[in-house]
C-alpha cells in the first residue's frame, strides 16, 4: 500500500505522458469501468430527464439520475454521502417535485409545450459550455489518480468525526436556514384570505388553455375571459 | 481512479440541467434542472475530496462537507421554488415562465397602480361580456 | 454754489427723480406724483439761474476727464453758452408743464409711474445733450432721449398702433444713428478730441480733412432724430404715444436736439458748401412735402405731427443758411407753441371722445365744452401760421429774414443757392401751414350737427398748465427779438419788411383760401355722417386716447385718413390728397426697400433652420433611436432568453481568459 501510495505520488508529482507503471492510462481498473457504465446510465438518465415532453416521466427519469449518483459515491467510498443522497434527493425532492407537478395539474401524457422556444439559444449555450468544461478539466487533470485503495474516505465514522469537529458552526447554520426555509415555504404557500395585501390581477394571462382554478376569491383572470366564463358556467 | 471520470461526468450533468433551465417551459422542470445542476456539483466535491483526502493535503475532508450541506441547502431550495411556483400558480393560472413576462419593455407591471387600472378595465369588460350574453 | 455745480444739478436732478420713481413706484405709490414733478420744477429753477448767471456773455465750461481710451480720450466736459442756456430753460418750461398736465392726463392710468420716471429720465438726458460739452456724452444724452422715446410711445402697448410705433420710431432713428456715430468719430478724429470748443477751434484753423464727409454723416443722424425727409416717417406714427409725450418729446425737445446739434457746431457744417446745399434741400422738401400732408390727415395729432416736421424744415433751413440764431429762436417758439398745441389737442381728443377731424366736425358747441383749450388752441394755431404779433411771426421772420440775406448774395457764410431754396420752400410752406392751421381750427371748433356730449370740466391740471404755455406763445417772439441776439451771435433778429409783407400776405391767402373751401364743403356734412367715439368717455384722458387710436383704424379704414367728402383739404389738395394722405408713399418705399427683404431674409433663415439644420439634429437623433428600439427588443420578458444570453457571455469569457492564460 505504501508502494503504491509512493508511487502514486511519485507518478503525481512528475508529470509524465505514457508513464509504465502500476497507473497506465489507458489501464482501467474495474472501479473505472464500474464507475464509467453508471456514469453513462446517469448520464442518459439525465438527458431524458431535460429532454421528455412528459412531465412525470421528467421526475421518475430524475429519481434514477439522482440514483445513479448514488452509486457512483458508493464507488467513490463516499458512503455516508450515498445515504444522504438517496434520503434527501431521491426520498423527499423527488416527492416534493411530484407534488408540485400534481398541485400545479401538469399535465398528463404528452404536453406539446414542454419546450419554450428558447431550446435552441440553450442548446448552443450548453453544448458550448459542455465542450470547454470538459476540454479543460481533461487538460488539467490529465495526470492525476484518485487512490481508492485503503480505508473509505468518506465512511460514516470519518465524515462524523470530520463534521463535527471542524464544521459545527456551519452545521449550525445550515439547522437555522432549513428552519427559515420552512417557515418561508409555509409563509408562501398560505391560501390568501378574502383580502391580502396586493392581489395581483393577470391582466396578461389570458391563454385559452390555462384552467380555470376553483376559487374564485383568489382567481380574478374569471374576468379577463368572460366568453370562457360564460361557456364555463 | 482517473480523477478525469468523475469531473467530466460532472461537467457533462452541469451541462445537461444547463440546458434543461434555459430550455423547458414549465418552472417545476427547470426546477428539476436545477437539482441535475447541484447534483453534479456535489460529485465533483466529493471526487476531489476524495482524491485530496487520500494525498493528505485536505484532512478537513472539506468538499464533502460542503457536499451535505449543498444536499441541505438544495432540500430547502426545492421546498421555497416550490412553495413559490405554487404561489405564482395560483394567482397567474400557469407555470409557464414563458407567460411570466412582468420585466418586458412596454409592459404594465401588475403593481398596486397596474392592478387596480387593470381590475376596472377587467371589470368592465365583465359587465359588456355579461350584458352581451344576457341580451 | 458755483454755477457749474448748478450746472451740473440741472440734468443730474430729473435723472434722481426717475431713478426714485422706478424704484419707489410700487411700494410708495403716494409719492410718485411729487417725484414727477418737484425734481424737473427744481430742474427748471437751476436751470433759470444759470441762464441768468451766464447772460450771454462768455461760456461756461468745465472738464474732467472721464476715461482714457488709449487715443482720444472722453471727458466730462460742460459747455454753456446762450444758446444752451435759453434751451435749457425751454426744456425744463415744457418738462415742467408736460408732468403737471400728465398727473391729470394719466390720472387713473396703472402704469403712471413708470410713465413719469420716464419722462424724467428723458428730461435729464435732453438737458445733458443741452449742456454737454463733450460730443460723446452728448451722444450718450441722445440714445437715452431715443431709448425714452421708444418705451413712451409704446405706452399704450395694448393697442396694435403703439407696438408698432415704437419700434418703428426707434428702428429709423437708429438709422440715422449708426451714420452719426462714425461722423462723429471721424470728426474727433480729424480734430484730435471729442470737446466742442477744441473742436471748433480745429475747424476754425481750417484743419478739417474731410468736412463734407464728416457733415453728410453728422446730417444722416440729425435727419434721423429731427424728423427730416427721408427719416420722418416715424414721427406720425409716433402720434400713437399719450399726448403729453407727444408734446414734450415730438415737439419741443427731442426733435429740436437735431437742429439744436447743428447748431452747435455750425462751423463744422460751414466748413463743406456741398452739405450745406444739401442741408437747404432736405430742409425744403421736408417743409413743402409735410405741408401737403398735413392739409390730408383726419388724426388732429398726426396734422400737429406733420406740422412739427415742417416747422424743423424751417429750422433746418435757417441753418443751411448758416444763421443759427434765427434756428434757435424759431426752436424756442415753436417749443413753446407746438407744446401748447398738443397739450389742447389732448383736452380736446378728451372731451370730443374722438381725435378724428371728421367726427369733431360733425359735432357742435365742442369750443364751449373746452374754453379753455379754444383760446389757447387758438392763439397757438395763430402763432404757428406766423400771424403778427405772435411769436411765431417773428421767429418765422427771423428765418425768411436769413434766407433772403444770403439769397441776395450778402454774406459769405453760406452759397446763395441755399438761400433761394430756403426762402421759395418757406414762402410756400407758410402758405401751407396757414392753410392747414385753419383747417384743423375750423374742423374742430366749428362743426355742424349733434350736440358734442358733456363729459364735465376738464381737470385743472389740464388747462391751467394751457395757460401757462400760452403766454410765451403770445408775447416771446415780441419781447425776444431784441434781446436774443446778445445771447447768440449777435446777428440781428428783428423782421425784415419784405420777406414780412410777403410771408404774412401769404399765410392770409393761405388761410382765406382755406375758409372758403371749408364754407363750400361744410354744407355735406349732414348728407354724410361719419363719426366714432370712445366707448369709455368718463375715463381719464388717457384711456380716452386710447381707445380712439386703436378705434381710427377700424372706424374709417386707415389710421391717418378718413374718407369725409366734407374735408376742405379734399378740394384744396385735389389729385394730391390721395397721396398726400399716405405721406407720399415714403413707406411703401422703405417697406419695399427695407422690410421686405428683412422678412424674407428672416422666413428664409426660419426655412434653413426648420429643414436644413433641424433635419440634421432630428437625423442625428434618429439614430440613437434606432439603436434603443433595437436594444429595447431584447427586453423581452423571459427570463430564460436572459439567462441564457448570460452565460453565453459567460461561457466566451470564460474560454477567452483560458487562451490568454495559457498563452495561445
Amino acid at each position: 500500500m505504501t508502494l503504491t501510495a509512493a508511487t502514486a505520488t511519485v507518478v503525481h508529482t512528475t508529470a509524465t505522458t505514457a508513464a509504465a507503471g502500476t497507473h497506465g492510462f489507458l489501464s482501467p481498473t474495474g472501479v473505472e469501468i464500474a464507475f464509467l457504465l453508471v456514469g453513462l446510465a446517469t448520464f442518459g438518465a439525465a438527458l431524458i430527464t431535460v429532454t421528455t415532453r412528459q412531465l412525470v416521466h421528467a421526475a421518475l427519469w430524475l429519481v434514477v439520475t439522482l440514483g445513479g449518483l448514488a452509486v457512483e459515491y458508493l464507488l467513490l467510498t463516499a458512503e455516508f454521502i450515498a445515504w444522504v443522497q438517496v434520503l434527501i434527493y431521491v426520498g423527499s425532492v423527488v416527492v416534493l417535485l411530484l407534488f408540485g407537478l400534481m398541485l400545479t395539474k401538469a399535465p398528463i401524457g404528452r404536453s406539446p409545450d414542454a419546450d419554450s422556444d428558447n431550446r435552441w439559444a440553450a442548446l448552443t449555450v450548453a453544448v458550448a459550455a459542455a465542450g470547454a468544461l470538459v476540454w479543460v478539466v481533461v487538460d488539467a487533470f490529465r495526470t492525476t489518480w484518485i487512490d481508492l485503495d485503503g480505508p473509505a474516505a468518506g465512511s460514516t465514522a470519518v465524515t462524523g468525526a470530520s463534521l463535527f469537529q471542524n464544521w459545527v458552526l456551519p452545521f449550525e447554520a445550515l439547522s437555522v436556514l432549513l428552519l427559515a426555509a420552512l417557515v418561508g415555504a409555509i409563509v408562501l404557500s398560505r391560501k390568501a384570505k378574502a383580502e391580502t395585501s396586493s392581489p395581483p390581477v393577470n391582466s396578461q394571462a389570458t391563454t385559452g388553455s390555462s384552467p380555470s382554478v376553483p376559487d374564485s376569491r383568489n382567481h380574478p383572470v374569471e374576468r379577463i375571459d368572460p366568453a370562457g366564463q360564460e361557456g364555463a358556467r | 481512479m482517473h480523477l478525469a471520470y468523475p469531473a467530466v461526468l460532472s461537467a457533462l450533468l452541469f451541462c445537461t440541467g444547463l440546458y434543461g433551465v434555459l430550455a423547458r417551459r414549465n418552472a417545476i422542470l427547470v426546477l428539476m434542472s436545477v437539482e441535475l445542476m447541484l447534483n453534479a456539483v456535489n460529485l465533483n466535491l466529493v471526487a476531489f475530496d476524495v482524491w485530496l483526502s487520500k494525498t493528505a493535503r485536505d484532512t478537513l475532508h472539506s468538499g464533502q462537507a460542503l457536499t451535505l450541506f449543498t444536499i441541505a441547502i438544495a432540500a430547502a431550495e426545492i421546498g421555497i421554488g416550490l412553495a413559490i411556483v405554487l404561489s405564482v400558480y395560483r394567482n397567474r393560472g400557469t407555470s409557464d415562465i414563458d407567460k411570466l413576462r412582468d420585466s418586458a419593455e412596454g409592459h404594465e407591471s401588475d403593481g398596486p397602480d397596474g392592478g387596480a387600472l387593470a381590475a376596472e378595465q377587467a371589470d368592465q369588460a365583465e359587465q359588456a361580456g355579461k350584458a352581451e350574453a344576457t341580451a | 454754489m458755483t454755477t457749474t455745480t448748478l450746472a451740473v444739478l440741472v440734468p443730474l436732478l430729473p435723472f434722481l427723480g426717475a431713478a426714485a420713481g422706478l424704484l419707489l413706484g410700487r411700494t410708495a405709490p403716494g409719492f410718485v406724483r411729487p417725484l414727477a414733478v418737484l425734481p424737473t420744477l427744481a430742474s427748471l429753477v437751476l436751470a433759470v439761474l444759470v441762464a441768468v448767471r451766464q447772460g450771454g456773455h462768455q461760456a461756461i465750461g468745465a472738464a474732467t476727464e472721464l476715461t482714457p481710451t488709449g487715443s482720444i480720450p472722453i471727458e466730462l466736459a460742460l459747455y454753456i453758452d446762450g444758446f444752451a442756456a435759453l434751451v435749457a430753460i425751454l426744456v425744463g418750461v415744457v418738462a415742467t408743464c408736460v408732468q403737471i398736465y400728465s398727473t391729470g392726463y394719466l390720472r387713473d392710468d396703472p402704469r403712471y409711474p413708470s410713465y413719469a420716471a420716464l419722462v424724467s429720465l428723458f428730461t435729464s438726458a435732453m438737458l445733458l445733450v443741452v449742456y454737454s460739452g463733450d460730443l460723446i456724452v452728448l451722444l450718450v444724452g441722445w440714445e437715452i432721449m431715443g431709448i425714452c422715446s421708444y418705451f413712451l410711445v409704446g405706452h399704450y402697448w395694448e393697442t396694435p398702433e403703439a407696438r408698432a410705433a415704437s419700434i418703428k420710431a426707434f428702428l429709423v432713428t437708429k438709422l440715422g444713428d449708426v451714420p452719426f456715430l462714425i461722423g462723429l468719430f471721424a470728426l474727433a478724429t480729424d480734430a484730435g478730441s471729442f470737446r466742442i470748443t477744441k473742436v471748433l477751434g480745429t475747424v476754425a484753423s481750417g484743419g478739417l480733412d474731410h468736412p463734407t464727409l464728416i457733415a453728410l454723416l453728422l446730417l444722416a443722424g440729425v435727419a434721423g432724430k429731427s424728423a427730416q425727409f427721408p427719416l420722418h416717417t416715424w414721427l406720425p406714427d409716433a402720434m400713437a404715444g399719450p399726448t403729453p409725450v407727444s408734446a414734450l418729446i415730438h415737439a419741443a425737445t427731442m426733435v429740436a436736439a437735431g437742429v439744436y446739434f447743428i447748431a452747435r457746431l455750425l462751423p463744422v457744417f460751414e466748413a463743406s458748401q456741398a452739405a450745406m446745399v444739401v442741408l437747404a434741400v432736405m430742409a425744403a422738401v421736408t417743409m413743402v412735402g409735410s405741408g401737403l400732408a398735413a392739409l390730408a390727415q383726419d388724426d388732429i395729432k398726426r396734422v400737429l405731427a406733420y406740422s412739427t416736421i415742417g416747422q424743423l424744415g424751417y429750422m433746418t433751413g435757417a441753418l443751411a443758411v448758416g444763421d443759427r440764431g434765427a434756428a434757435v429762436f424759431h426752436l424756442l417758439s415753436h417749443g413753446a407753441f407746438k407744446a401748447l398745441l398738443f397739450l389742447a389737442a389732448g383736452v380736446i381728443i378728451h372731451a370730443a371722445g374722438t381725435n378724428s377731424l371728421a367726427a369733431m366736425s360733425r359735432m357742435r358747441g365742442l369750443r364751449d365744452r373746452v374754453p379753455d383749450a379754444y383760446w389757447t388752441m387758438t392763439v397757438a394755431l395763430l402763432a404757428l401760421a406766423a400771424i403778427p404779433p405772435f411769436s411765431g411771426f417773428f421767429s418765422k421772420e427771423s428765418v425768411l429774414g436769413a434766407a433772403e440775406h444770403v439769397a441776395t448774395g450778402h454774406t459769405e457764410s453760406a452759397p446763395g443757392a441755399a438761400g433761394w431754396i430756403t426762402l421759395v420752400a418757406g414762402l410756400l410752406t407758410a402758405l401751407l401751414t396757414a392753410a392747414y392751421a385753419m383747417r384743423l381750427w375750423l374742423l374742430t371748433f366749428h362743426g355742424r350737427g349733434a350736440e358734442a356730449p358733456d363729459h364735465g370740466r376738464q381737470p385743472l391740471t389740464m388747462t391751467v398748465v394751457l395757460w401757462v404755455l400760452a403766454v410765451p406763445s403770445l408775447a416771446l417772439g415780441g419781447l425776444a427779438y431784441r434781446s436774443l441776439p446778445g445771447w447768440f451771435d449777435g446777428r440781428d433778429l428783428t423782421p425784415a419788411l419784405t420777406t414780412s409783407v410777403v410771408g404774412t400776405g401769404v399765410a392770409l391767402v393761405g388761410g382765406i383760401v382755406t375758409y372758403t373751401a371749408w364754407r363750400h364743403t361744410t354744407a355735406l356734412v349732414a348728407r354724410v355722417p361719419l363719426g366714432a367715439v370712445a366707448a369709455h368717455p368718463e375715463g381719464d384722458a388717457g384711456l380716452v386716447e386710447a381707445e380712439a387710436i386703436a378705434s381710427h383704424k377700424p372706424a374709417y379704414g386707415d389710421v391717418a385718413y378718413a374718407p369725409d367728402p366734407a374735408d376742405p383739404g379734399r378740394l384744396l389738395l385735389g389729385p394730391l390728397h390721395r397721396h398726400a394722405a399716405v405721406g407720399f408713399h415714403l413707406d411703401a418705399v422703405y417697406s419695399a426697400l427695407f422690410v421686405r427683404p428683412v422678412l424674407a431674409g428672416a422666413s428664409l433663415v426660419r426655412f434653413l433652420d426648420r429643414e436644413v439644420v433641424e433635419t440634421y439634429v432630428r437625423g442625428a437623433g434618429a439614430l440613437p433611436r434606432l439603436l434603443g428600439a433595437a436594444v429595447r427588443r431584447a427586453q423581452t420578458g423571459n427570463v430564460q432568453t436572459y439567462v441564457s444570453a448570460l452565460l453565453a457571455g459567460t461561457v466566451v469569457l470564460a474560454v477567452a481568459a483560458l487562451l490568454v492564460a495559457t498563452g495561445a
